[in-house]
């Protein structure tokens, strides 16, 4: 019994998931991976939903989010109010789907700047290699000691506060993080026969960097960009719950959670569905991830 | 062995060093004003004279690397410098908050090592395949969730709702409950996910059918064979779970309103107290240095193997696949392994 389902999962493993990759083209196809991967469908509506707020909220709602009407303050969740209102008598629904355009701008914001920095001193590191290389990827190292949100918060000390300057201090905190995949990527294709040849081609070294080495070096940094997406959102809307992103009355999800904290004992609502948007959000962003995860590593 | 210790704790002392200094050049040279952050927002109608006072009082008028070796100079003799905010020594600052936090963040350490490595256990163990991925679908949940989101449900359900545990304050054994549930939330899926990647591959090497084949039962072979050895890689990110927990402390102790390092972060990150601020960014450092230094030192007599230079690179590897979890997963792992030669020095 043992030895037959561990031989299953040997082969499993040899044959990563070609069976359910879907085949390009056709709704046939398409309708076969989503009946497949019922949890990565959801994902991907959700966040289709989640870019479509932070776009076009008024397509989603015709309630204003600073529109106070005290005579409604702090209902329940019903018809006329879907998430129920605030303590102002603001509805809630409106609120979060106003807010998402803050939070993922921030998040955005925030993996772009990882992404480049991080990129350009992989690249660096991986390409030229000697001592440039182990300077850089020591001080990636150190920057690792730090737990992130600690860095972000030194830089919101400095920078001041403002979802913008979030943005920033989340961005920097990830930037050694993608940093060491990067280099460990540029490292592992350098040394690729295609490279030699086109080196020894006659290509320049820039040529060769970004023409050959880039692009086969790109796919788990994207990867790891997609999970990112999900840290960058916790991570925003923490320093948002902590009162270092957006002021009020400015919607955003994680200051509007901080603010329903004052009004917990009576309204539920107000913390509660706010952060079970930013939770289903980030197991979204995760779930695709995981998912670009296996399909590059099926075709690579 | 000597060497080894040796050149492993002068790796750490550098790269606490280093911390310090990155800290030092983000807070006092990045394109911002110290003086006037130390004065604060409101304060418009202060001279010019009266700035260059306060920055000759705290030495912001020499050269930065001036400024540099001094704090250098202090940091040596063990001064970390005064609180802007209070005025009172940085050290006394965190020192007295260390307690309150160590409490909680022991207390969700046990919590998530017991549940996250229990699921990781139970999940691989069962042959209910509806009740393996049940479990196996917990943990990327876990990491998903806010950390303030769920301190504030605690507080709904077992304050207001059951009316068993206090919503704020460090008063008492029973205020320790809910922040810590909140802390071993997140680590405890980051060790689900790693152990029970790792067991899944243990349970795939050949002496566990010899282990089966002399005739032990499953679940000894689970627990004694197994997990032991499905242990040690998870072991490596010791040093990333402990900054996670850090990390938490500052959410979860404003939201519980407990006296502690978080809240000292917080506070001092609201009031620009910039040395209170090093003085934290350099604990955190001290406590990821000193925990990946022990379990460099802990791992070689726990596997023998380690000696061959490199092993345990791949050991971590192993642990540490791109999807590894948690987001964070990746190369915080990577970054205890600065390349040393140590281990070639016993090949």
């Amino acid at each position: 019994m043992t030895e037959t389902t561990q031989l299953a999962g040997r082969l499993d493993r040899r044959t990563p998931l070609a069976a359910d990759r879907p085949r390009t083209g056709g709704v046939a196809s398409v309708l076969g991976s989503v009946v497949a991967r019922p949890t990565l469908t959801v994902a991907v509506l959700w966040l289709t939903l989640v870019v479509l707020s932070a776009v076009l909220p008024g397509a989603l709602t015709h309630h204003d989010p600073l529109a106070a009407d005290p005579a409604v303050k702090l209902t329940a969740p019903s018809a006329a109010h879907w998430f129920g209102t605030d303590q102002l008598g603001r509805d809630l629904y409106a609120r979060v789907v106003h807010g998402t355009a803050l939070t993922l701008q921030a998040a955005v914001l925030a993996i772009v700047i990882g992404l480049v920095g991080g990129s350009l001193i992989g690249l660096v590191a991986g390409f030229v290699g000697g001592v440039v290389d182990a300077v850089l990827m020591r001080f990636a190292d150190v920057l690792l000691a730090i737990p992130s949100l600690l860095l972000s918060l030194t830089i919101v000390t400095v920078l001041g506060f403002g979802t913008g300057n979030v943005a920033v201090a989340v961005g920097v905190a990830s930037i050694a993080t993608i940093a060491r995949i990067m280099r460990a990527e540029v490292v592992r294709v350098r040394t690729a026969q295609y490279v030699e040849a086109a080196a020894s081609g006659g290509n320049r070294w820039w040529r060769v960097l970004l023409v050959h080495v880039l692009p086969n070096a790109a796919g788990p940094v994207l990867v790891l960009a997609a999970l990112e997406f999900g840290t960058a959102i916790l991570a925003v809307s923490s320093l948002s719950f902590l009162g270092y992103g957006a002021q009020p009355p400015q919607p955003e999800w994680g200051s509007l959670v901080a603010t329903g904290r004052d009004y917990i004992a009576s309204s539920w609502w107000l913390t509660t569905i706010p952060g079970l948007v930013i939770a289903v959000t980030v197991l979204a962003g995760n779930r695709l991830a995981r998912a670009l995860d296996t399909e590059g590593r099926a075709v690579r | 062995m000597t060497r080894y210790v040796l050149s492993r704790t002068g790796q750490a002392l550098l790269v606490l060093w280093a911390a310090w200094t990155i800290s030092f050049f983000v807070l006092y040279v990045l394109p911002s004003d110290p003086a006037r952050i130390m004065l604060g927002p409101d304060a418009t109608d202060v001279t010019a004279a009266q700035l260059d006072q306060l920055r000759h009082q705290y030495g912001l008028d020499q050269p930065v690397v001036v400024q540099y070796f001094q704090h250098l100079g202090q940091l040596f003799a063990g001064d970390l410098g005064h609180s802007i905010g209070s005025g009172r020594p940085v050290a006394d600052v965190i020192g007295e908050a260390v307690l309150p936090t160590a409490q909680i963040a022991v207390a969700g350490l046990l919590l998530a090592v017991v549940f996250g490595a229990g699921l990781a256990v139970v999940a691989t163990w069962t042959r209910n395949r509806a009740l393996g991925q049940f479990l196996l679908q917990l943990p990327p949940v876990g990491v998903a969730v806010p950390g303030f989101w769920f301190a504030l449900l605690l507080v709904q359900w077992f304050s207001f709702g059951l009316h068993v545990f206090p919503a704020f304050g460090g008063q008492g054994p029973s205020s320790v409950v809910l922040p810590a549930i909140t802390l071993a939330l997140p680590t405890g899926a980051t060790i689900a996910q790693l152990l029970s990647k790792s067991l899944v591959q243990t349970l795939r090497e050949p002496y566990v059918d010899t282990a089966y084949a002399k005739g032990a039962g499953r679940w000894r072979v689970q627990l004694r064979h197994a997990l032991k050895n499905a242990a040690l890689p998870a072991l490596t990110v010791t040093g990333l779970i402990v900054g996670q927990l850090f990390s938490g402390t500052v959410v979860t102790e404003t939201v519980f309103s407990r006296p502690g390092l978080g809240r000292v972060t917080a506070t001092a990150v609201q009031g620009q107290d910039i040395p209170v601020v090093q003085g934290i960014v350099l604990l955190a450092a001290a406590i990821f240095v000193v925990t990946n230094l022990v379990v460099d030192l802990v791992y070689p007599l726990l596997d023998p193997r380690v000696v061959l230079a490199g092993s345990r690179r791949k050991l971590r590897e192993q642990a540490d696949g791109p999807t590894g979890g948690a987001g964070a997963g990746g190369s915080a792992v990577d970054a205890t392994t600065t390349p040393t030669t140590a281990r070639e020095v016993h090949a």
